[in-house]
């Protein structure tokens, strides 16, 4: 194990697949296939949660079991904003952002004076707590969840057409993973990926651990605060289910698949996980099988994940 | 107010003492082989499904009862031999990814056995009634199928803490539990040790599935939400621990019961009518997780802690 160093090819092959994303809606629209748009934002969308989740698991190494609680936050202060009259997503998003950041910091606050299997069942147990509170607030729609009343808009400008979100998403996702790749090389990203690796060497260098994890925990909460609010426009619901844990264990599942520690791990992951359910969907109902049977293959064949072929982390 | 009350403990006791079923296998893997195994609730919905279907094959709950466990307790001797043997040295990462798959394909599994609606599987009809008894000069009624599964969980659990507590392989799961490299030195082979507990785990989750499932409904998804109660308890107790898991059960199925039922009442006393009935639920549901955040914050290791 050690720091984070982006492979030579990484920069022009992300460059290539950001080209033929800004063509995918124009060639989607141009075969009829519009549908493919939506599921595209979807993808994208979770790409930016699942990378939230990396900055936490993979740099910062705090396995939490809760991360779908910021996500589900993020959606809810989305849906609260837009039905109290901000709909401009230059304040709305960033207003969601802020919501799930200040929640991850206090549940972090707490989370983070325990260790290892401790940890990550206290993360989860306050995923279950914010999942029930959602679902007995009635004046938030209980069970059925918050429904928006429209999409935002940017700039005056509404996202109500697909595209539109499409590219929305994938700007948000752009800049997110811009600044995550800057993050783990710089000072802030050195110091917490050192903290993964030998934490009582970092405290005894006199780094101040706690308030770095504590940090970084709340940085990956507002993350995936954003990514929830973008998820509540594209679906047009903030509902208690993205709050659940087997939520969580999506995105975990996304980021092992894609590849821990990597900078595009989500951004795989989310594309093989959400494929796969696409493309097994189609053949069986019972796709879920399938699916579990190449998880368990991924666990004992590639166990460091789809994107370990596209960046180095040895030394 | 006291009829309600003396029924709401017995049913939180009674709670409390399935949840141990569950969290005494639990806590074991987790204590001895340092292995988080999500599929844990996956066990206990297809012990309850095998418990349903023997009863039905055979026309009798208890002979389901006993082919239900026995079947499980096969079916987790297949899984730990064939994939929870690799999981043990990887990290927790990658038993997270293999369990959560896991519980993808059981789910799906019984989906397509038995559909997606619920099984139902009936009481022993001698059973099926109230029972009347006196206390401080009033009649009190409970469900006698009810007071049989309290009985059984009493006589299971005490059994269980026997086991643990004073027998020579009990010793040896607490050994391997504190220091699983001394015991190995030692001469125990803690592989085979660890095969028998998992499959007493499993066979536990299928008496308690097979157990509550006539109260419940036998159903696709029943495993989660039970998963994440024998997470909490194991937690509360400390990793491991035997003794925690029996602490940790009985405080989290009485505090949750209870919860359930007085807090809203309460809570109209001290508040207005819309708040209460707002707050009261909510505060209910969140109660053990509340207690559990607060455990932990005062005790990060647990009430007993298994290692040293």
């Amino acid at each position: 194990m050690a720091f984070y160093r982006p492979a030579p090819y990484q920069k022009p092959l992300a460059g290539i697949l950001l080209l033929a994303l800004l063509a995918l809606p124009t060639v989607l629209t141009a075969f009829g296939q519009e549908f493919y748009i939506g599921f595209a934002t979807r993808v994208l969308i979770f790409a930016l949660a699942a990378s939230s989740l990396n900055l936490v698991l993979g740099f910062g190494g705090m396995f939490s079991l809760g991360h779908a609680a910021f996500f589900g936050a993020g959606a809810y202060a989305a849906a609260i904003c837009l039905n109290s009259g901000i709909s401009e997503a230059l304040f709305a998003l960033p207003l969601s952002m802020l919501a799930a950041g200040l929640f991850a910091l206090m549940v972090g606050a707490v989370s983070l004076r325990t260790r290892g299997v401790y940890f990550i069942m206290i993360t989860l147990a306050f995923a279950q707590m914010a999942y029930y509170l959602f679902v007995s607030a009635r004046s938030w729609g209980g069970d059925d969840g918050l429904p928006l009343p429209a999409r935002m808009t940017l700039g005056g400008l509404p996202l109500a057409g697909d595209a539109a979100l499409f590219y929305t998403a994938l700007g948000c996702l752009g800049l997110v993973i811009v600044l995550l790749g800057r993050l783990a090389e710089a000072r802030f990203g050195r110091v917490i990926q050192a903290i993964r690796e030998n934490e009582t060497r970092m405290e005894a260098l006199g780094y101040p651990v706690f308030r770095y994890r504590l940090l970084c925990f709340a940085l990956g909460g507002a993350l995936a605060g954003l990514a929830g609010a973008l998820l509540a426009n594209l679906s047009g619901l903030a509902s208690p289910n993205l709050l659940q844990w087997t939520q969580s264990g999506t995105l975990l599942v996304m980021l092992i698949i894609g590849g821990v520690g990597y900078l595009y791990g989500g951004v795989v992951g989310a594309v093989v996980l959400l494929g796969l359910e696409e493309v097994l969907a189609g053949f069986t109902l019972h796709w879920h099988i399938g699916l579990g049977l190449l998880l368990l293959g991924v666990v004992l064949f590639a166990p460091k994940g789809v994107a370990a072929l596209f960046g180095k982390r040895h030394d | 107010m006291l009829q309600l009350f003396l029924e709401q403990a017995l049913n939180g006791l009674q709670f409390g003492l399935m949840l141990f079923l569950l969290a005494a296998g639990l806590t074991l893997v987790f204590g001895i082989m340092d292995c988080i195994n999500l599929a844990h609730g996956s066990l206990y919905m297809v012990g309850a499904y095998f418990v349903a279907a023997a009863a039905q094959a055979a026309d009798s709950f208890w002979i389901g009862l006993g082919a239900g466990v026995a079947g499980a307790a096969v079916l987790g001797l297949l899984l730990e031999l064939s994939l929870f043997r690799q999981l043990y040295k990887r990290d927790h990462l990658s038993q997270v990814l293999a369990t959560f798959a896991l519980i993808l394909i059981a789910n799906e599994a019984v989906r397509m056995i038995w559909g997606a609606q619920p099984v139902m599987l009936n009481p022993p009809e001698a059973l099926a009634g109230p029972v009347e008894f006196e206390l401080f000069g009033e009649t009190f009624f409970y469900p006698a199928y009810r007071l049989l599964i309290i009985a059984v969980g009493l006589a299971v659990g005490g059994l269980l803490y026997l086991l643990v507590a004073k027998s020579r392989v009990g010793m040896w799961v607490r050994a391997g539990a504190a220091n699983r490299e001394m015991t190995e030195a030692l001469g125990i082979n803690v592989q085979r040790l660890f095969t028998a507990v998992f499959v007493f785990g499993a066979a536990l989750c299928a008496l308690a599935g097979g157990l509550l499932g006539p109260l419940l409904a036998v159903q696709v998804g029943m495993g989660e939400s039970v998963l994440i109660l024998a997470f909490v308890v194991i937690i509360i107790g400390g990793i491991g621990s035997i003794r925690g898991a029996l602490v940790g059960s009985l405080i989290v199925g009485t505090v949750d019961t209870l919860g359930r039922a007085l807090l809203p009442t309460l809570l109209r006393a001290a508040l207005p009518a819309d708040a209460a009935s707002t707050l009261g639920p909510a505060l209910a549901s969140i109660l053990i997780y509340l207690l559990m955040a607060g455990i932990l914050f005062f005790k990060p290791q647990g009430l007993f802690p298994a290692r040293a």
